[in-house]
């Protein structure tokens, strides 16, 4: 029986299987973040231990640096300038470089590190964070891991890992236009549940996905973990190969000839066994948005909040309705045409130059609506140069948005920065959580496309409609 | 590693799917580059009526005189999704949360358990349920015993549940392992193997040359 491509990649990096039959596998990249990547620092350092390959660790200032013009160490996240002192502190004695503020290649880590080549096909590479499934998009072997074991793989350049069961999932057929990467994964989500890759590494596979751009797979492979899969995959193709030449990171001129054969292997052979197979139909895709507080309370952007009566499982019932009243809905309300507060383009999701572009497209001549809070932060130094190079910033600007130094912002509530209590937000990062982008604030998942289009209408738009007006 | 062997004690019930870490440490709890400092942070949003004040929403969990301090929480399906934050499990342990039962749980947070002397339990929703239904009918909390050695839950009536863990997982929190130094004790099997690696795929270990973004080769 053939192999997946997962297999693949497990098997040359499998170091030694252990008695229980988990796998001690060979970690070739460490990425590391200032809020999680710091206490594992701190940890590896307090219990004596060393780093074994600082050269293949990277540590990047992305989650509590404040997002303003001439930031500096001092952050709006109470307590944010000693996560970032320590971390920095730690990693200099550790001998690991640093993406650190005012350095040209700073940027979020899941946007950063694909960008300088340190994603590759065939890679190990794992972070203190969930979203490292993202850069599974290069055809890398990309986890997110807790500190412990990110301490785990800085001291032994291993982990022990159990190999997830294999889930491919299939987007056949074409998207329609108006219809990007970020619905693909909120209508998966949104049809198959929160939970519903639990246990598996999902290989997304099909036509719909070899026809997206490396940036779209990656904002397909990000929400992996809002599936609950173990990590997100797609297949290295001469898409995969064009994106990497000239990256910093990437091999040089020398070995690069070694490095595409030892690349064309990397796919799943034809008669690879997976545990599970789901197939789509990419026509069938909306512009999808979330109604609730899980990214599976997903629907197409014509639809409307479901019924809680509806719902035979009385815990089912309870979490529906329990959303319905957080997000100040009510069953059977229709999404399109509600209003809102607040407009957010950013986040490992969806910074990204193409992303940036989707949304200018909408915004170019137009002005977000009266009173309506927008933000765009890029997701890197160098998406926001290049962004600028070719006169995006103008066009937020010019459109009403705020236009900020790279960084993860306000995907998240740390303390600091957020939108208020009620505040209905269309954004187009990962999570819409209860609180997690500020106290009580009622956070609605979309593409840069339909952020940018709802932000104009200042309620949620069909960015169809928009274009087509 | 703190060990876990057997554990009687009161279950608190949780029952919602997809609770999150964010949920069970809001970000702004993890104030210092700690693991310390922050079961008072635990479920904040839920166990607060007024998080900055502190003043208890009398209707959580945690805060009914029966279950407050459980150590044992009984939950719904994908418990612990979301962030990989292990401060989650860091605030739940500092609390005296030493088991939670669940349908399942998200990976990150799973593995994060077992790192720090947390057991996680999967059980079939429908017996998770049944545990749940004795704790509210009880105006006594109800006790629950939980036998890593034995692999079994014992509810309040007595019924025994047999639970699967992976073997690796579960001598690691019976013995309270230091996963890190177990397998330091492998390190030159670890370096044989890199050797090897370096020489088949040598691009994976070459570095630009610092700070310099955009150099072409």
């Amino acid at each position: 029986l053939g192999s997946t491509l997962i297999e693949k990649i497990w098997r040359r990096h499998e170091v030694a299987v252990l008695p229980d039959g988990a796998s001690l596998l060979y970690i070739d990249r460490v990425l590391l973040h200032e809020r999680t990547g710091s206490i594992a620092l701190k940890s590896l350092a307090e219990a004596g231990r060393v780093v074994h390959a600082p050269d293949q660790a990277l540590v990047c200032m992305d989650h509590i640096i404040d997002t303003f013009p001439g930031r500096t160490d001092e952050t709006l996240m109470p307590g944010g300038t000693a996560f970032i002192r320590e971390t920095r502190a730690s990693a200099v004695a550790a001998g690991i470089d640093i993406l650190d503020i005012g350095d040209p290649r700073q940027g979020i880590v899941h946007v950063a590190s694909p960008e300088l080549g340190i994603a590759q096909p065939g890679v190990t590479l794992v972070c203190p964070d969930s979203h490292t499934c993202t850069q599974g998009a290069l055809g890398a072997l990309a986890w997110g891991i807790g500190s412990s074991d990110a301490e785990h793989a800085l001291a032994t350049q291993t982990l022990v890992v159990r190999k997830p069961k294999m889930m491919r999932v299939r987007f056949e057929g074409d998207l329609q236009s108006g219809v990007t990467a970020k619905d693909m994964i909120l209508h998966l989500i949104g049809r198959h549940g929160a939970g519903g890759g639990a246990g598996h590494a999902v290989e997304f596979a099909g036509a719909a996905v070899e026809a997206l751009s490396i940036e779209a797979r990656m904002t397909l492979c990000n929400m992996a973990v809002e599936f609950a899969a173990w990590t997100g995959i797609i297949a290295p193709d001469a898409k995969t190969v064009d994106y990497l030449r000239d990256k910093p990171f990437a091999p040089n001129t020398a070995q690069w000839p070694a490095a595409l054969a030892d690349w064309e292997a990397l796919r799943s052979d034809p008669d690879a066994v997976f545990d599970a197979e789901l197939v789509i139909d990419a026509a069938d895709i909306a512009p999808t948005v979330t109604w609730g507080v899980s990214p599976q309370h997903a629907v197409a952007i014509d639809g409307a909040t479901p019924d809680p009566s509806q719902q035979p499982d009385a815990n089912v019932r309870t979490a529906m309705e329990r959303a319905l009243v957080y997000m100040g809905l009510e069953a059977g309300q229709a999404l399109e045409g509600l209003s809102i507060d607040a407009a957010f383009i950013g986040s490992c999701t969806n910074s990204r130059l193409s992303d940036l572009r989707a949304a200018a497209a909408v915004l170019r001549g137009r002005k977000v609506a009266a009173g309506l809070r927008a933000v765009c932060v890029p997701g890197s130094t160098q998406v926001k140069a290049a962004a600028e190079a070719e006169g995006l910033d103008v066009i937020f600007r010019d459109a009403g948005f705020e236009w900020r130094e790279a960084g993860c912002s306000m995907c998240f509530f740390a303390g600091g920065e957020h939108f208020a209590a009620q505040q209905r937000v269309v954004s187009t990062t990962n999570r819409n959580f209860e609180n997690r982008q500020g106290p009580g604030v009622r956070s609605h998942l979309a593409s840069p496309a339909t952020v940018a289009a709802s932000a104009v209408a200042g309620r949620i738009a069909d960015v169809r409609k928009l274009q087509g007006a | 590693m703190e060990k876990f062997v057997r554990l009687t004690a009161v279950a608190a019930s949780l029952i919602r799917a997809n609770i999150d870490t964010d949920a069970i440490i809001p970000s702004r709890e993890m104030k210092a580059v700690a693991k310390t400092g922050l079961a008072d942070g635990l479920f904040a949003d839920w166990r607060y009526s007024d998080v900055a004040g502190r003043v208890e929403n009398p209707d959580f969990v945690l805060n009914k005189t029966a279950t407050r301090g459980a150590q044992i929480l009984l939950s719904g399906p994908n418990f612990g999704c979301g962030s990989s934050r292990e401060h989650a499990v860091w605030a739940l342990h500092e609390y005296g949360v030493r088991a939670i039962i669940a349908p399942s749980f998200g990976a990150i947070f799973q593995g994060n358990c077992v790192r720090n002397g947390l057991l996680p339990i999967v059980l079939p929703e429908a017996v998770v349920a049944s545990l749940a239904v004795q704790d509210q009918a009880n105006s006594a909390p109800a006790m629950l015993t939980v036998d890593l050695a034995e692999q079994v839950v014992v509810g309040p009536d007595g019924a025994r549940h047999g639970f699967a863990i992976e073997p690796s997982d579960r001598l690691m929190l019976l013995e309270g392992l230091d996963a890190v130094g177990l397998t330091l004790q492998r390190l030159a099997v670890i370096r044989a193997f890199e050797v090897d690696h370096k020489q088949a795929r040598p691009w994976l270990f070459a570095r630009p040359a610092a700070h310099s973004p955009g150099t072409t080769r």
